[in-house]
């Protein structure tokens, strides 16, 4: 598939996050989206998961079908969609079900993230790299083309830096694209970098009071 | 897509299982309500018969009201609401499924419940058994609509309050057919199939408008 955005304007709350946002992501590729702390990052990747409106300008995919395109990619965010009172299997097989197109058995995931010993606990136990890990495993357990990505390594130790490394170089030579919102070096090797800069601010003063006037 | 659906309405009644789960404190908060109505009024049994079935129909929707907050506001906390807007199944028929969910957990143990508790404001038989079959058929409805108010709220922190009062009001139909149901079957002009028949088409109306609205709702929480 082929990721296209044209132009992509946001604004939430009346506040102008970011405008005139242009790129394209085509087989294989991987993006990183980087820019300073409210910036908009994950605002763009809620938007391009379809949670979210834009304020303008479009999102596109091509070559998916009949397909929209919030049914074409994973999210791993901040809020990872895990139940605490379900076991990692449990989740994992609730995300298998739900999302269709099985890849992975989840036993399977959890172990290539290296976590065969958490299956049965219930997620309320484990700790927040482990956590996120198990979220990450829902990657392996459902094939989709796209995976936006926010902040994926927050809380990962080294060691499982390297892992998530690896899958997001596999997913890229299977020909899947990669979006992720991140401050430090994922080991996305070769991958554009999208810099999102603060929108300037309202030059005249009608903008500033059209912009209120919204709220 | 029959999967997924099926996936989301046994993980619901998991977790209405497990710990934490709002399933077995409605029940109980139905009998707290039904439990203090005789303290309040007195042991005046023919009074409680005759307002036995009132009361079994208020407890009943105040019971639905228990958990009612955290049916879509848990998912959206925890980022679940954004798994579903890209599983393979429209968010009507994630509506559906958790509103069906709930309703196992609480309508229906409140309406298999019934006779049981209206023992305790001296129902006659006949009337113990008219009682749980509108609540077993009004149910639905208290849950559809209190489904839309619950999206409405999904995003507002305790939204619990503001939830009953948008809710309460627009269940004041049911109940009123509910009550009058359940008369209706102990005698009066009123033959106990008339509102009864309303009672179930509010039931069903109730399922089409209140998928189509917290689904919606849902979708623009934005």
């Amino acid at each position: 598939m082929r990721l296209i955005v044209e132009n992509l304007a946001c604004r939430r709350s009346g506040r102008r996050i970011f405008s005139g946002l242009s790129f394209t992501v085509g087989r294989g590729e991987g993006l990183m989206v980087t820019g300073r702390n409210g910036a908009g990052k994950s605002t763009l990747l809620t938007m391009l998961a379809g949670r979210l409106k834009p304020d303008g300008g479009s999102i596109r995919a091509e070559g998916i079908g009949e397909a929209s395109l919030p049914e074409c990619l994973h999210v791993i965010g901040h809020r990872d969609g895990l139940k605490s009172a379900l076991t990692a299997e449990e989740n994992l097989g609730f995300a298998r079900d739900l999302l269709g197109n099985p890849a992975a058995h989840p036993k399977t995931a959890l172990e290539a993230l290296g976590l065969p010993h958490v299956a049965r606990l219930p997620v309320g136990y484990l700790s927040a790299g482990q956590r996120r890990r198990v979220a990450l495993a829902r990657l392996l357990v459902c094939r989709r083309p796209l995976w936006l990505l926010d902040e994926p390594t927050a809380a990962l130790d080294l060691a499982s830096q390297g892992v998530l490394a690896g899958l997001m170089k596999h997913h890229r030579s299977e020909g899947g694209l990669v979006i992720a919102a991140t401050h430090q070096a994922l080991g996305l090797e070769d991958a554009r970098e999208l810099r999102i800069e603060p929108s300037p601010p309202p030059s005249r003063p009608d903008e500033a009071l059209q912009a209120e006037e919204w709220l | 897509m029959i999967r997924a659906f099926s996936a989301l309405l046994a993980r619901d009644l998991k977790l209405a299982a497990r710990v934490g789960g709002s399933g077995a404190l409605s029940l109980v908060f139905f009998l707290m309500i039904v439990v203090l109505v005789p303290f309040a009024l007195g042991p005046d049994l023919n009074l409680l018969s005759r307002i036995g079935p009132a009361i079994l129909w208020l407890a009943a929707v105040l019971a639905t009201l228990i958990g009612l907050d955290r049916l879509f506001q848990s998912d959206e906390e925890d980022g679940s609401l954004d798994l579903m807007t890209g599983a393979a199944l429209p968010l009507e028929l994630v509506v559906l499924a958790k509103v069906l969910a709930a309703w196992l957990t609480t309508g229906l143990p409140l309406a298999l419940a019934s006779p049981l508790f209206g023992l305790l404001v001296a129902l006659s038989p006949k009337a113990m058994g008219a009682t749980a079959l509108t609540l077993a058929l009004g149910t639905p409805a208290l849950a559809f609509i209190g489904a839309v108010g619950a999206a409405l709220t999904a995003t507002i922190r305790r939204g619990g309050l503001i939830l009953a009062i948008v809710v309460l009001p627009l269940m004041i139909p049911t109940l009123i057919f509910g009550v009058s149901a359940a008369e209706a079957a102990l005698g009066g002009t009123v033959p106990f199939t008339t509102p009864l028949t309303v009672l179930t088409a509010l039931s069903l109306i109730a399922a089409v408008v209140g998928t189509l609205a917290a689904a919606a709702a849902l979708r623009w929480s934005e």
